[in-house]
């Protein structure tokens, strides 16, 4: 199994490491022909002007697109939420937008709102979740088809609408596997269906 | 070592692979954001006029910083002088995002720089070598660069910089345990920290270049001996074209290592910041030599 990160900018080395940890591997994505190769993709954190801009120049942008919407699993942190989002808050530029959700940019504010909790997450066994948030957005609404698997206070922070996966904290920050581990078990469902 | 201070190390790593863009308001603070700058560092003067003016360079207006803050949704960080721990005080209070203790301002306290273990916000200080930013880390930065010698448009200091920080960074790696105490008294850092950097090979927080860089050549320089990101100060609203510079260079730290799209991308860029040589400069106009 091959799961692309998308390295434009921001902390694409950290899910590259923690694929490492669970034998996986992660290849760094930066040209639109590395895509065809992948089993799934995944878009870190990092800023999404900074992202959302280098995609759209060099034509990764419309790759992943197609991609996606034939069935590769994909899944955005943070920035790479609101890179897959159809709706941003006080914005008219998307970039990837295949997934029914609204997402607040900078939800909880500059970096004194930045902060850690543990969170239960549907679908991922073993208790609560060590959720980080760096200036991280949130989902104000969903489509129909998305399933809700995370709150903290009535905002949504973890969803997903069939291979598409988003989270507004960063998994790959902490030393918890098991939101990896659920990623690879959506790219095995789909291999072995 | 604190929660808050485990989240400024965070931010740190989500601005990896990107370019931090000094600028002095708000035109200049969105053609950053629109070149895909990956934060802003506002300042009242570049460090290329600071360095022609003269005088005492201090903390921006509030209000200039406060108005960065509104035009753009990527982090703003803004410049403290070395020590100038109420400065400090009120950039946290506008709820700044980093704060850059920095050599480029005059410094306010010759001997000490500021306890930043006491704040909140994350803090990024200047480093030539190991031992400087093992110090700046004990003192509670988040976040290191190399110094460079800023507002020269010269890139040889930060050159210098970083192969220094990298050439102390592999002794450590390579020594015994039992020389560790020795080289920490050497080095005037830490020991907890000389040990970290033994064990791990790499420094404990995010590590960028700084100072002279001008051209996508210079960026991918610095992003080739090691470095995770870059600050350009005066190199971009200095030089002829700042827009299509600006651009230039995000892409050049995202293709580093692609000489094809580096030379794309080098063309045709309008001039450069004229820039002075460091050579030419004599010893007491260095501003990396603040700092202690």
């Amino acid at each position: 199994m091959k799961i692309g990160v998308l390295a434009m900018q921001g902390a694409f080395i950290e899910h590259i490491n923690a694929l490492k940890t669970l034998d996986i591997n992660g290849i760094p994505i930066r040209y639109k022909d590395e895509i065809e190769e992948i089993d799934g993709l995944i878009i870190p954190g990092g800023e999404s002007t900074s992202i959302g801009k280098l995609i759209k120049i060099y034509g990764l942008g419309e790759v992943i697109k197609e991609r996606i919407v034939k069935g590769l699993p994909v899944w955005g942190t943070c920035a790479g939420m609101i890179i897959l989002a159809k709706h941003i808050v006080n914005s008219d530029i998307t970039h990837i937008p295949l997934m029914d959700i609204e997402v607040v940019r900078n939800g909880y504010g500059r970096q004194l709102g930045s902060f850690s909790k543990d969170v239960e997450i549907k679908g991922i066994e073993g208790g609560a979740f060590p959720m980080v948030f760096i200036r991280a957005p949130y989902i104000e609404r969903v489509g129909e088809k998305v399933q809700v698997l995370a709150e903290i206070d009535e905002k949504i922070v973890a969803a997903r609408e069939n291979n598409i996966l988003a989270t507004s904290f960063h998994p790959e920050l902490t030393d918890d596997l098991r939101m990896h581990r659920y990623f690879i078990n959506m790219i095995n469902e789909r291999t072995n269906r | 070592m604190s929660n808050r201070y485990e989240l400024n190390k965070n931010l740190a790593q989500m601005l990896k692979g990107g370019v931090i863009m000094d600028v002095t308001n708000e035109e200049e603070a969105i053609i950053a954001e629109k070149a895909g700058a990956c934060a802003v560092m506002a300042l009242e003067r570049v460090p290329a006029d600071i360095r022609r003016d003269g005088g005492v360079a201090r903390m921006s207006d509030p209000k200039m910083i406060k108005s960065i803050q509104r035009a753009v949704s990527i982090p703003v960080m803004a410049k403290v002088r070395i020590g100038h721990f109420v400065e400090a005080q009120i950039l946290e209070a506008i709820e700044i995002d980093y704060i850059d203790e920095s050599e480029v301002l005059t410094p306010a306290d010759n001997l000490n720089h500021i306890d930043k273990t006491k704040f909140k916000v994350p803090f990024v200080c200047g480093a030539r070598d190991l031992g400087e930013a093992l110090r700046r880390i004990g003192e509670g930065a988040s976040m290191i660069r190399t110094k460079g010698e800023a507002g020269t448009g010269d890139v040889v200091e930060a050159v210098k910089h970083m192969r220094t920080m990298n050439a102390d960074i592999r002794k450590i790696a390579s020594m015994d345990e039992e020389e560790l105490m020795t080289a920490a008294k050497e080095m005037g850092a830490p020991f907890d920290l000389i040990k970290y950097v033994h064990e791990n090979k790499r420094l404990p927080v995010v590590n960028f270049a700084a100072g002279g860089i001008a051209t996508p050549a210079d960026a991918a320089l610095m992003m080739q001996l090691g470095c995770d990101g870059v600050f350009v100060g005066s190199g971009i609203f200095k030089s002829g074209n700042p827009q299509k510079r600006a651009e230039a260079i995000v892409k050049a730290v995202t293709y580093y290592n692609d000489p094809i799209m580096l030379a794309e991308l080098s063309e045709d860029l309008g001039e450069a910041m004229s820039g002075i040589s460091v050579q030419s400069l004599n010893e007491n106009s260095k501003l990396a030599d603040r700092g202690w």
